[in-house]
């Protein structure tokens, strides 16, 4: 059959259809099968003007006010609506297409998380370590950001190389001692590191607390802290580290901290500040936290679950 | 004990059935991790075979842990009706399968059969079979039960609503409940998992989903999904809870290390029959996933599929109204990538329905997994063509509270057209009568949460 024929034998169909009220789909010649002449044309031939003139130019979807856009048709009340999506960062109010989403906030969720995928898969910029005068040491983590995923255990652990750069180094037995872990999310030590950085060192030393020799560890898992504190035997151990991604938040970092951190730690004995961003915890603030809670911990000669004991 | 075969001229042997069930997994990242997966793919095939060879009684005789051990084995042994197993105990786990799947097994002996398996038997028989068997086999067992309203009827699918929010606003969850309805969402349940596990908050919870049903007279049931001993303790102190909720492990050290016991699970599925406030009588709610009691460190060395079939075996005893895995929830250090959550989302569903449960899956990722959207979505279609009783709906998916993306109230809404599937019919009516839904499909009103506002 040649293509001219399944044309016409296409639009006849969807004619029938149409007026049967079981499709108000597109114009008949555009679901059928193209001529052969119909084929789009050279990549060297001269775009019509039509094509010429076409421009899409889109504002960020992303944005809080765009995100605040309703999508429902014909609301029993509108009013209501916004103040229903107001009270809540879910997803609501955005409407259907039949079934499924609507367009807009359906490709907005992709770019959300096509966000997190990329900052997960993603090392952090070696010109920000540098600036900051970290020198880098890695885990046992040997291949690469799937290993890191598939083998928590081996992120748990510096490699011997890193044990040996550290002790050659570092201070030992520092009062704080302060490393940074790329984590989950090498975008969030991007976001916060320049920030939160300096107002630990500047607050440790208001607080004439010594500050040991910072460092950064690829593939890291929050229990390395556990070696570094073998190694190091600082007083308090601050690991800044990047968190789990969230749908369309990258930028998130915890500060974890121990009290002379060694083998058998566990979560029991440490604090967190997490949800550090621009818009959660500011990592300002974090960081003046940060020297505050290393504070009590000297004080109290405890960490995690035995300082609030102790605290009472 | 000798446990061998020969492939292509080489022997593959296995030392015990522990050993044989790990290797005869389909590939999972967490059975690496626990050092029990097959070294290559021609062994995995081995232990299958081996496996399908090994008869029943042989695995009644090896749990996990020891019936003087631990106390799930001893629920899974006590609950076993000796007649039925005796029937069956000189079964192959291959002649199992076939039995299963054979057009001359009516669904009704299954689940007299299914009396007599452990939950080693039903970890073995999943463990042979492809995904489209899980799918067939799980798609001729009907589990139905009933608390406010009636969930796993044939040509029916249901969603919980889980309106969570990150602060646990009432206002926000409210926010979230409006929309989830007016999609058709919340039949199985309007279940909130909270942040903050204090009585105080859980019980204002309860209190504000029961005046919702109350007010809209909606036919289902509300549930908070705290830790059981903060629900008992809102069921004395008079607080309206339609389902009891706990997460459960597949052994006794599993579950000590989720703060519960056999015994504590006995006195809240008491307190659920005494107090909760819906005609029942299933009151339960339990929540699963393979790769759990592996990060507890209470696996006993074996791998995660079977300990999940355990699961299933303890919350039986409690007659539940749901369970559902939570299958990509734990991370890709227990599955990696989208088709082995896939895989264990389609196995957790068929052994709980062969179990003898009314099974749900909450088809869902984190961030670090490799697997997107879309690979939800498939999980989700096949779950349905599998006869899932229902689903996670959440806003678009994404929940804020959690931070983990699952399946919507727009998924379920388009499952059930798909396929041809209702409401669970008291929800339907009640669907129909506020004009949201005409014969099953939503309609021009649907979808839009400020409906609810008027009352």
């Amino acid at each position: 059959m040649d293509a001219k024929r399944l044309n016409e034998i296409v639009e006849a169909v969807v004619r029938e259809l149409t007026a049967a009220g079981l499709s108000s789909g597109p114009a008949p010649a555009q679901t059928a099968v193209p001529a052969p002449a119909a084929l789009p044309p050279a990549p060297a031939a001269a775009p019509s003007p039509a094509l010429s003139a076409l421009v899409v130019d889109l504002e960020d979807p992303t944005t809080p006010a765009a995100r605040a856009h309703p999508g429902v048709q014909n609301p029993a009340d509108a009013d209501g609506l916004a103040a229903l999506m107001e009270a809540t960062p879910a997803r609501i109010g955005y409407g259907c297409a039949g079934a499924r989403y609507r367009t807009a906030p359906w490709l907005t969720f992709q770019a959300d998380q096509a966000v997190t995928q990329d900052t997960l898969y993603r090392d952090v910029d070696e010109n920000l370590l540098s600036s900051l005068g970290l020198f880098k040491v890695q885990t046992r983590v040997t291949g690469g950001k799937q290993e890191y995923l598939l083998r928590p255990d081996l992120g748990r652990q510096l490699n011997e190389e890193a044990r040996q750069t550290i002790q050659q180094r570092c201070t030992r037995a520092p009062q704080v001692q302060v490393c940074v872990g790329d984590g989950l999310s090498a975008q969030a030590i991007e976001s916060n590191l320049a920030q939160i950085l300096p107002v630990i060192r500047q607050g440790c030393q208001t607080a004439g607390l010594s500050f040991g020799t910072p460092f950064f560890i690829q593939y890291c898992r929050v229990g390395v802290m556990n070696d570094i504190g073998d190694l190091l035997q600082p007083l308090v151990l601050m690991l800044l580290i990047g968190e789990r991604p969230g749908l369309g938040r990258a930028d998130s970092m915890s500060v974890y901290m121990g009290f002379r951190p060694q083998k058998g730690h566990t979560d029991a004995e440490r604090d967190v500040i997490c949800n550090v961003f621009n818009g959660g915890t500011n990592p300002l603030e974090a960081g003046a936290y940060a020297v505050q809670l290393a504070q009590k911990m000297i004080r109290f000669q405890a960490g995690g679950v035995k300082l609030k004991l102790a605290e009472g | 004990m000798i446990l061998r075969t020969k492939l292509f001229g080489k022997t593959y042997e296995f030392p015990d059935l522990r050993i044989l069930m790990g290797k005869a997994n389909e590939e999972k990242s967490g059975d690496r991790l626990a050092g029990v997966a097959a070294a290559s793919t021609a062994e995995r095939a081995a232990a299958k075979m081996v496996l399908a060879a090994v008869p029943l009684w042989a695995l009644r005789e090896s749990p996990v842990a020891s019936y003087e051990q631990d106390e799930v084995t001893r629920v899974i042994f006590d609950a076993l009706n000796e007649t039925t197993y005796a029937e069956i105990k000189n079964w192959t786990v291959g002649e199992l399968r076939e039995w299963l799947l054979a057009n001359t097994t009516p669904p009704e002996e299954i689940r007299r059969v299914s009396n007599g398996l452990t939950a080693e038997m039903i970890a073995a028989v999943t463990k042979i079979m492809s995904n489209m068997d899980l799918i067939l086999a799980a798609s001729k067992i009907r589990v139905i039960c009933h608390c406010a309203n009636t969930i796993g009827l044939p040509g029916t699918l249901s969603s919980r609503l889980q309106p969570n929010d990150p602060t646990d606003s009432p206002e926000g969850v409210r926010a979230s409940i409006y929309e989830g309805l007016s999609y058709g969402s919340g039949d199985s349940v309007i279940g909130i998992n909270p942040v903050d596990d204090s009585y105080a908050s859980v019980a204002r919870l309860l209190d504000m989903t029961h005046e919702i049903i109350k007010t809209w007279e909606i036919p289902t049931q509300n549930c908070v999904l705290a830790h059981v001993t903060t629900q008992m303790r809102c069921l004395k102190n008079g607080s309206p809870v339609g389902l009891v909720f706990q997460s459960i492990c597949g052994s006794q050290k599993g579950n000590e290390s989720f703060g519960i016991s056999v015994g504590m699970l006995d006195e809240a599925y008491e307190l659920a029959k005494k107090y909760c406030v819906p005609a029942g009588p299933n009151y339960m709610y339990f929540e699963t996933g393979q790769g759990s009691a592996l990060s507890a460190n209470a696996h006993h060395g074996w791998d995660q599929l079977t300990l999940e079939a355990r699961n299933y075996g303890l919350a039986k005893r409690y007659a539940p109204f749901q369970v559902n895995t939570v299958v990509g929830f734990i991370g890709p250090e227990y599955l990696y990538d989208a088709s082995q959550i896939q895989r264990a989302g389609l196995e957790d569903h068929f052994m709980g329905k062969l179990t003898g449960i009314s099974m749900g899956v909450d088809a869902c990722y984190t961030n670090h997994a490799r697997i997107d959207q879309n690979g939800v979505e498939n999980l989700a279609v096949l779950l349905t063509a599998a006869g899932c009783n229902y689903f996670m709906g959440i806003p678009m998916s994404d929940d804020t509270m959690l931070s983990y993306q699952s399946t919507s109230f727009h998924d379920t809404a388009a499952l059930r057209q798909l396929f041809r599937l209702r409401p669970a019919p008291e929800f339907e009516a009640w669907m129909e009568s506020l004009g949201l839904m005409h014969g099953g499909i939503l309609t021009e009103k649907a979808g839009d949460p400020s409906f609810f506002l008027k009352r």
